[in-house]
């Protein structure tokens, strides 16, 4: 499946670059203004190292959801089928990482499609999508 | 097995859902026999903060359908729910009416915050009849999806009135605005075949299941006064409906009564904000907040998303409160045969189980693949809703069947059979120890061998039951009814009887054992409809936490918690996100028994849907305005007095030797140190008659105590001043009654 990765290392967590991984994700994926409407989140850490959320396809929403609203697609990427989702949110409050987004003007949620645009997007090339074994779904 | 001992490791439950028997063959022909006595058209709506400002009446005697409004003083009064159930209950019947008659009614409804998807246990329909086993109103809180699928159709409340001459079926299209009363000649009777047939019937296609709820009961609501209603939704993921219980008190025999083959409503499909509330950021904060807290604390606490509220098996057992043999003793060793992890294991856990959507705690757990041993389905693989605890310990335990298979097949039948699993338990539990003690044998019953986890002969009583026949129609006519019918065939001594059927005001008892515990006592005798542990469950709080040493303390305990639980059915909540979950600092709150910061998210979703700002004063309020309201509804059908608040004194103390010598060591050491008499010497009968005594009494001290708490007289009625206090006395009928009664 494809999952987005990132190398902590190469990243500068959005001191130089102005997190335009996330801008971009904001901007061109979900037509958000700035980066808190990303599906992917930077963080400068005080010790000077970089931290991330990112949603790395685990698929613990598609067993929480009710509504059988979130299901993978053909490259094993979770996506949410809008006309199904009730507004439950209980896929945000399931995610273990946190990355599972809302924004107040929407009803329903969003999260990362894996669509490569902040892998474009980084001056730093620290992140990139991989092809991984989908994982077998567990009990949540 | 303690609660802190290593659970043994079980196999998951993997289940080919393609080998379950379907039952949607003969539909086409089902349909075709159809025929529409009466259609209306009307137009939908959503609610508006959480109202649509009209109900929906329909006589089934005469097919009148009419929309009525929802007047300021009903939501001022009653909030909705239970609250309006009450009220038009009220204006319906006379003291004179019974439960099968006409003017009686069903009404069902949702509730203001009811529908919301973002808050686990949001989805509950109140519903509200005058009881066939205790002639007073009786309500039941239930799941399923056909409340809020009322609600977004446009109705907050169902009044459902008269008695059809045929079979019928009342169909509420909410995307369509069609209501139609339809003969239903050839339907099928049982509620996991008809609604299968129902849901598949009324969707026009495969993904307008999910739009689609059932509400319908089974053979045996037609044949005893304990039927149930089963209100169902569809289950994509098991790809087969599933079935929530209002199960106490006989509604589904009123629903049988009328005629009523099954409701079926088509909602619209559901999205998050259609309840329209004036601040959805709030509900969706909350409801995170609480998804939050079960993913991270729910395995380490309750672990519903395990089991549902089946967990507290082996914890009932480890404290002497799970119900074993009729209620004579607290626990057995083979209770691990019946423990959370047995159910763990039979039910489907990658799967989400809520009873509406959002509902995160998802108690609702599916056993999937049960394969039937006895009767009409017997070789058909079935999916079983639960067990729930009062199922585990009401079917199992107190009946003395230890076998998690003939469990599940007893909660199956009861389900399918629209019977109510905890009231067939405590008289199946009575008819078992009637056959212990030689008042019944097997002449009495028809051959059926009712011993002590006999689970054949118990689901022989079921099916007879379901058939109509045998001794099953007795055993269908509920403990108290049995009683006099035993006592009247000279069968076993009245007072002997009258000690060991756990009913009160008619209703059975449900499943804790509350010998031991004084408030909890109260907590079933005291309450409105009849001995349920949703008014006022304080066992823990009471006999293991000895949180509430005096009388005062325990009074306090039966004010507060019957009023706090009773805002659930006002609003549409479930009780249980309340406190079978915990968040993590509660422990260092001021009342942790009260989960305060729980109680601060229902009154942000309730100010947040409705718009009206309130504080837990005004929420007690709300409640105090419906619980009392009921009370009186009480002594206007003819009850609701001290007299009738009188527990069966198997609930107080060992009424038997066996009873007492199993726990002699307990009883001579409180009757020592408590009553201040010694033992020593003593025989049993004396012992017992002296713990009797001294019990009995303090049960009237209790009474004294709650009631002065409340604000009824010595007789148990609401005063005149408390009616005042709470805005009641605006209405003449009511004050009349108290007034009459000393209030």
């Amino acid at each position: 499946m494809r999952q987005l990765k990132i190398n902590l290392p190469e990243c500068d967590g959005g001191r130089d670059c102005g997190h335009e991984c996330e801008e971009a994700c904001a901007a061109k994926v979900f037509k958000l203004d700035g980066r808190s409407g990303a599906a992917l989140h930077i963080e400068a850490l005080a010790d000077g190292r970089s931290a991330a959320i990112l949603c790395d396809q685990c698929g613990d929403c598609v067993t929480v959801c009710p509504a059988d609203a979130l299901k993978r697609n053909k490259l094993g990427v979770v996506m949410i089928d809008k006309k199904l989702c009730v507004g439950c949110y209980m896929c945000i409050g399931f995610c273990e990482k946190e990355a599972f987004e809302r924004n107040p003007k929407w009803l329903e949620p969003y999260k990362c499609t894996a669509c490569g645009i902040c892998v474009k997007a980084c001056p730093h090339s620290a992140l990139e999508i991989v092809d991984v074994p989908v994982p077998a779904p567990r009990i949540i | 097995m303690t609660p802190n001992q290593a659970a043994p490791a079980l196999s998951p439950c993997t289940v080919d859902y393609s080998q379950r028997t379907e039952y949607h063959e003969g539909l086409e022909a089902i349909r075709a026999a159809h025929r529409v006595l009466r259609e209306v058209r009307f137009s939908p709506s959503l609610p508006d903060k959480g109202y649509n400002n009209r109900t929906l009446y329909v006589n089934l005697g005469t097919r009148e359908v009419l929309e009525k409004p929802v007047t300021q003083l009903m939501k001022d009064l009653f909030v909705g729910g239970r609250g309006f159930g009450l009220w038009h209950l009220w204006h319906a019947v006379t003291p004179a009416t019974r439960w099968n008659d006409p003017e009686n009614e069903i009404i069902i409804a949702p509730g203001p915050v009811a529908g919301i998807t973002q808050y686990p246990g949001s989805g509950k329909s109140l519903v509200v009849a005058i009881s066939p086993q205790t002639d007073i109103p009786i309500d039941s809180n239930v799941g399923g999806y056909f409340g809020p699928l009322l609600k977004f159709s446009g109705f907050d409340a169902l009044e459902l009135q008269g008695k059809s001459d045929r079979d019928v079926i009342l169909f509420i299209d909410g995307q369509k605005g069609i209501i139609r009363v339809e003969e239903a000649p050839l339907e099928p009777v049982d509620s996991h075949v008809l609604a299968e047939i129902l849901t598949r019937m009324y969707a026009e296609d495969e993904a307008d299941r999910s739009n689609i709820s059932v509400v319908c009961t089974g053979a045996a609501a037609e044949h005893s006064l304990i039927g149930m209603l089963n209100f169902t939704w569809w289950d994509k993921r098991r790809g087969c409906i599933r079935l929530k219980q209002a199960g106490r008190g006989g509604i589904g025999t009123v629903f049988r009564d009328k005629k009523i083959r099954a409701l079926v409503c088509r909602g619209p499909v559901v999205k998050a904000d259609m309840n329209h509330p004036v601040d959805f950021e709030t509900l969706a904060k909350t409801g995170i907040k609480l998804h939050k807290e079960l993913r991270t604390l729910d395995d380490s606490q309750c672990k519903m998303r395990r089991n549902g509220t089946a967990h507290i098996v082996e914890i009932m057992d480890a404290y002497d409160l799970l119900p074993t043999h009729n209620f004579q003793f607290g626990s057995h060793p083979d209770t691990h045969k019946i423990a959370s992890y047995v159910w763990e294991a039979r039910c489907s856990q990658m799967t989400s189980d809520g009873c509406w959507y959002g509902c995160s705690m998802g108690c609702a757990k599916g056993a999937d693949g049960l394969v039937l041993k006895t009767g009409p389905y017997k070789g058909h693989m079935v999916t079983v809703d639960g067990p729930e605890y009062e199922n585990a310990a009401g079917l199992g335990s107190n009946a003395g069947v230890f076998d998690p298979d003939y469990l599940l097949e007893l909660n199956f039948y009861c389900d399918t059979y629209g019977i109510c699993t905890i009231t067939y338990g405590t008289l199946a539990a009575f008819t078992m120890e009637c056959y212990q003690r030689g008042i019944l044998n097997k002449e009495r019953t028809g051959g059926l061998d009712l011993t002590w986890g006999n689970a054949e002969a118990d689901l022989e009583m079921m099916h007879q039951m379901a058939r109509g026949e045998g001794f099953g129609l007795i055993a269908g006519q509920g403990v108290h009814k049995m009683k006099t019918i035993f006592a009247a065939n000279g069968w076993g001594d009245a007072q002997l009887l009258q000690d060991i059927g756990m009913e009160n005001k008619g209703l059975e008892y449900s499943q804790y054992l509350s010998k031991e515990s004084l408030a909890q006592q109260g907590g079933y005798a005291l309450t409105n409809k009849g001995p349920q542990h949703d008014e006022a469950w304080v066992i823990f709080m009471d006999m293991v936490n000895k949180q509430l040493p005096t009388f005062e303390d325990k009074a306090e305990a039966l004010y507060y918690f019957p009023l706090f639980r009773t805002w659930f059915g006002l609003l549409g909540f479930c009780k249980l996100p309340w406190n079978d979950i915990a968040p993590a600092d509660n422990g260092s709150t001021s009342e942790p028994a009260k989960i305060p910061e729980h109680v601060q998210n229902y009154l942000d979703l309730f100010t947040a849907t409705t718009g009206m700002k309130i504080d837990r004063e005004t929420m007690l309020l709300q409640s105090a305005r419906v619980y009392n309201f009921q009370r009186i509804f009480n002594i206007r059908m003819g009850k609701g007095l001290r007299a009738n608040d009188l527990p069966p004194y198997r609930s107080v103390g060992p009424v038997t030797r066996e009873e007492y010598e199993s726990r002699a060591e307990r009883y001579d050491k409180q009757m020592l140190e408590e009553i201040g008499v010694d033992p020593a010497g003593k025989p049993v009968a004396e012992k017992i008659a002296i713990t009797r005594e001294y019990r009995m009494a303090r049960y009237s001290k209790l009474c004294d105590a709650v009631y002065q708490r409340r604000g009824w007289t010595p007789d148990g009625v609401p005063t005149m001043a408390r009616l005042a206090e709470l805005g009641l006395d605006v209405l003449p009928e009511v004050v009349e009654i108290v007034q009459a009664h000393g209030g």
